[in-house]
Formats: structure tokens, sequence, C-alpha cells
């Protein structure tokens, strides 16, 4: 159980995360969404003990970060962006120090790296030194550190950047198998990751949280969301002009022979586009209610930076 | 104990990174040869014909303001440059545990190169016996500069990111506080400013508490010194990393 209150921390005159509020539970995996620069490796680093928030705290299974942070932290599996990591020590080396830092010793210590080595796949280099390992093979030596003391939050800073599509494929597979007994948050700004692995997302720009909800909610923040897409093969000039006419549309945007309605009323947009396709007989070969798009939301919400008219 | 048995991992963790790069025998071999050259060719120890270690002592302040800051200046600056620092204080141990697992492994590590220069002491001994309490309170003193020009050099290490510049950061501060209290300087310094500045300002130095521990008089007053230097250089640095947390 992860507990965000109030959040915020200035360098200088810049807010980087102003006044961020959020929680999650045991379970769920928590998209942390937002542009270059939004604040969410600050926000990440404040929670994990790594920075001192400027106002506010986190709270991790009732011990908070700034009060009781070594209490917090041994609840805290962290994985930093771009998995920075010794580069002289080899796999095996590496993550017996953060076992003997974890106060494993002896044989629970060996069985833990051991664990490790298995669940991140991490055999075929257990005895190289790190600085020469692949991006892929870094970020799940890293993950292997951040998850071996079982944590009840982990908090993971845009773990699939730069690694290939099977090796993301890989990461998001443990992601999802590990969610059940953990609080999981996840930053990143690949859209298709929320949909893949989380069950709610936030997302923050300029330092501000804009969003929180699960990837459905958030869909229909989209003005897209409830849109009708025609699709005809005999589209001619006055086409739009009467789809704009309806009396549930709002405007109309066309791209060759598809034309996207959006709704000016969402209960009646759909039967109302099919029945002046049946009308006016045209050659239908597409007709769908749209749900709304995630990158459309971000854009929506991250874009700009005024965002007192939406959320 | 749990205190402790931090402590111990962290500073294993760092003496052994000092072995697994060349740089650690490198280091070992330039300040063997440094320490003899100057003692067998500048000081003409052997010419002096006596079993007197001054001359083997008196350079280590010196050899040292060189090859302390070298050994030190990687102790945080490359933690931070790589990133590892947050790996490292996000761990459940407090920054107290940190610095002083780090400051521990580097002394030892100079310990093992101050030792090293033992032969040099074995080869007088057909000089004439050496007194064997003036070998053990030069050695004492030396590893206790030793350990105070490596607390300057963990705070000069744990302010930039930048090996280079902390390696001149600490060469300088350490030099400053050497010559404070070196009599050549002192000296000239009294021909114009009234003596109690003088004996103020060289009460800061190194030197004065190096000289004593030097001739083999252990004296208590000196090691306070030397513990005290320690500890506010080491406080120093606590205050620099929060800060950087603090941000
Ligand atoms: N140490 C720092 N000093 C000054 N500004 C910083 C520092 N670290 C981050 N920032 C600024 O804070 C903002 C948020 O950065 P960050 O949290 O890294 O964003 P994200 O991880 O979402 O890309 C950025 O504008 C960045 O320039
Ligand atoms: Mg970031």
């Amino acid at each position: 159980m992860l507990e965000v209150k109030n959040i915020s921390k200035s360098y200088g005159p810049i807010d980087a995360v102003k006044d961020v509020s959020f929680s999650a539970d045991q379970g769920e995996i928590l998209g942390f969404l937002g542009p270059n620069g939004a604040g969410k490796s600050t926000t990440m680093r404040m929670i994990t003990g790594f920075l001192t928030p400027s106002a506010g705290t986190a709270i991790v299974n009732g011990h908070d970060i700034t009060v009781a942070p070594v209490a917090a932290k041994k609840l805290i599996g962290y994985l930093p962006e771009n998995a920075p990591l010794y580069a002289e020590m080899t796999t095996t080396t590496f993550l017996r120090f953060v076992a003997e830092l974890r106060g494993y010793s002896g044989r629970v210590r060996d069985q833990k790296v051991e664990e490790g080595i298995s669940r991140c796949q991490l055999e075929s280099v257990r005895r190289q030194p790190l600085g020469t390992l692949s991006k892929g093979f870094k970020q799940r030596v890293c993950m292997a550190q951040a998850i071996m003391h079982d944590p009840k939050v982990l908090i993971m800073d845009e773990p699939t950047d730069g690694l290939d599509p099977n090796q993301k494929h890989v990461v998001r597979n443990m992601i999802r198998d590990m969610a059940a007994s953990m609080t999981i948050v996840v930053s990143t700004h690949i859209l298709e990751e929320v949909d893949a692995i989380c069950t709610r997302a936030i997302i923050i720009s300029a330092g501000q949280l804009v969003a929180n909800g699960t990837p459905d909610e958030l869909r229909r923040k989209s003005s897209l969301h409830g849109a009708v897409e025609l699709t005809l093969s005999d589209a001619s000039s006055d086409t739009a002009d009467s789809l704009r006419a309806l009396p549930s549309a709002d405007r109309v945007e066309t791209e060759r022979s598809r034309y996207i309605v959006y709704p000016g009323n969402q209960e009646t947009l759909y039967s109302e586009v099919s029945a002046m396709a049946r009308d006016k007989e045209w050659k239908v070969t597409g007709l769908r209610t749209l749900d709304g798009r995630l990158d459309d939301v971000f854009k929506q919400l991250t874009v700009g930076g005024d965002f007192s008219n939406v959320g | 104990m749990e205190g402790l048995h931090n402590i111990v991992v962290i500073g294993k963790r760092e003496l052994k990174s000092y072995f697994e790069s060349p740089v650690a025998y490198v280091f070992m071999v330039v300040f063997l040869l440094l320490v003899g050259f100057l003692t067998f060719f500048v000081s003409g120890f052997y010419e002096a014909r006596q079993a007197d270690l001054r001359p083997f002592f008196f350079w280590h302040p010196w050899v040292y303001l060189l090859l302390v800051p070298a050994a030190s200046m990687r102790l945080w600056a490359e933690e931070r440059r790589t990133g590892t620092i947050e790996l490292l204080l996000t761990m459940p141990i407090t920054m107290v545990q940190s610095i002083l697992g780090k400051f521990f492994a580097a002394w030892i590590f100079l310990i093992m190169a101050l030792a090293l220069t033992f032969p040099i002491i074995i080869s007088t001994v057909h000089l004439g016996t050496p007194d064997a309490g003036a070998i053990a309170g030069g050695y004492i003193g030396s590893a206790l500069l030793a350990g105070t020009y490596l607390a300057v050099g963990t705070l000069t290490s744990a302010m930039t990111r930048n090996q280079v510049i902390s390696f001149v950061l600490a060469l300088v501060f350490c030099f400053v506080l050497l010559i404070a209290g070196w009599q050549p300087f002192t000296s000239i310094f009294a021909m114009w400013a009234p003596e109690w500045l003088v004996s103020g300002i060289a009460a800061f130095s190194f030197m004065p508490h190096f000289e004593s521990l030097q001739r083999g008089v252990i004296d208590l007053r000196d090691i306070v010194y030397y513990a005290s230097v320690m500890i506010f250089m080491l406080a120093a640095t606590h205050i620099v990393l929060d800060g950087r947390k603090g941000g």
C-alpha cells in the first residue's frame, strides 16, 4: 500500500513536482505517465527516499519515508531510470552485495542471489562484469536487485525504455506475474504499455497531476470517445455537410472517404448517422463508435500547459 | 549491530573495487617509488649512516598530498557520475553508514600501501637498531595523517561528480592545511603577522601534530586533533550529500 500525500519538489525557482497525491493498493499496477520532464523521476526519487520532498511525503505500509526512511526502504524495491550499476562488479557479486545490504547472510543470501538470477533470466551473464552487459541485461540485473526482498511496493522508472520488442515483452510479463503480492508503480511514456499491463494510470504534466483513472476511464476523456467513424465507397463533396447537420453531431473531420463525427450527444449519434446513411443510400463500408484513444487523452492533457479546463 | 554490518558490507565492496581496476596497483607502485626515492636519494638516508627514520617519515605529508586525493576522488564523485548513488541511498541503510563504509575502505587501502614501505625500515636494521617505539609512533602518525587527508578528499569527492575537480580541490585544501603550520612558511609569515595569529593558524595545521608523532611521541592531543578533523570533514560530507538530496 502506497500513499503519496501532497508531495512537492522545487529546484530553486523551478517547481519540478507540485502537490501530487495518489495512492495504490496491493495488486494494482499503477502506470505513471507524463511527457519527458514532467516530473516522473523526481516523484519516484522522493517516494524511494533518494530525494527529500520540499513538502508532503510518501507512506509505505504505514511507514513515512521522511520520518522512518530505513523502515520504509525495507519495504520498497526500486529500479531507477537507466538501470545504474557498478560497472566493475559481476552479476553475482552485485546481487550478493545487495542481498547483504538487505540483511540476508549465509545460505539465505546465496539462495536470494540464485532466485534473482533465475527469475530475471541472468544465467548466461552471471560472471560477466556489469559494465559489459547489453541494455536489456542491465535492466534485468537492476530488476533482480529491486525484487530480491519481495518488496511491498515496487517502483520502476521506465523499465522498458531502450529495450527491443522481445525484451519489452519479457519485462511486461514479469511485472504482470509479480503484481498480486505487491503494489507496483511503473513510469512510462509509452502508452501501449498502459493497456498492456496497468490496472490504473495517472498522468502528470509540468509537475502536476492531471488525470487518475483506469485506462477505460482515461479513454473516456478523449474527445474521440463516442465519436462515430463512417467509411464510404461513394463519398461526395456534400457528405460532410449532411453529417454536420445532424442534431447530435458536433463537428466532422474528413480523411478521403473516412468521416469522423464528433458527438454533441453521444447517446443518439450512432443511430442518427446510421439512419442518414440508410436514407441517403450511401455505400457504407464501415461504421463504428470509437472508444477514444489514450494517446489522444495524453496529448489533450499534457500539451500546452493550460489544464484549467480539462480533467 | 545492523549498523556495523552495513558499514562492513559497504566497505568490503569499496575496498574490492580498488583492486578490480589497475589503478590500485599503479597507486601502490607510485607511492612506494616516491617514498623510496625521496628517502634514499633526496634525504640521503644511507649517507646519514644512522638508523634514524626521520628522513623517511619526513616526506609522507608531501607524498600523501598527491596520492590521497587520487585514492579518494572517486569515492562519491563516481557514484554520482554513474548514478549508482541512487541505488546506494535507496537501500535500507543510513547515510552515516554509507559514508563510514566508504571512508574506512579507502583508509584501509592507504594503510595497506603504507604497510608496504616496511622493507625500507628493515633495510635500516644493519645500520643500528632503530627504536621500535619511534617506528610504531611514526607509522601511527602517518596512518592518522593519511586518514585526515582522506576525510578531506571524501568531502571534496561528495561535492562534485567530476573526479578531476575532486582531486584538485582535495589537493589544494590539504596543501593549505599542511603549509599553514610548516616551519619555513610560518617563519616567513611571522615576519609581518602577530605571533598569536601565526600560532593560531598553525594550530589548525596537520604539520605540528605530525612532527611530534614522527619523533615517535604519541601525544593524546595529536590523536584528538586528527580525530576531530576527520569527524568534522565526514560530518561536512554528510551535510553536502544531504544538501543534494534536498536539491
Ligand atoms: N537536479 C535537478 N536540478 C534542477 N532541475 C532538475 C533536477 N532534476 C530534475 N530537474 C527538472 O525537474 C523536471 C522534472 O524532471 P524529471 O523528474 O526527470 O522528469 P521525467 O522523469 O518525467 O522526465 C525537469 O524540468 C527537470 O529539468
Ligand atoms: Mg525520468
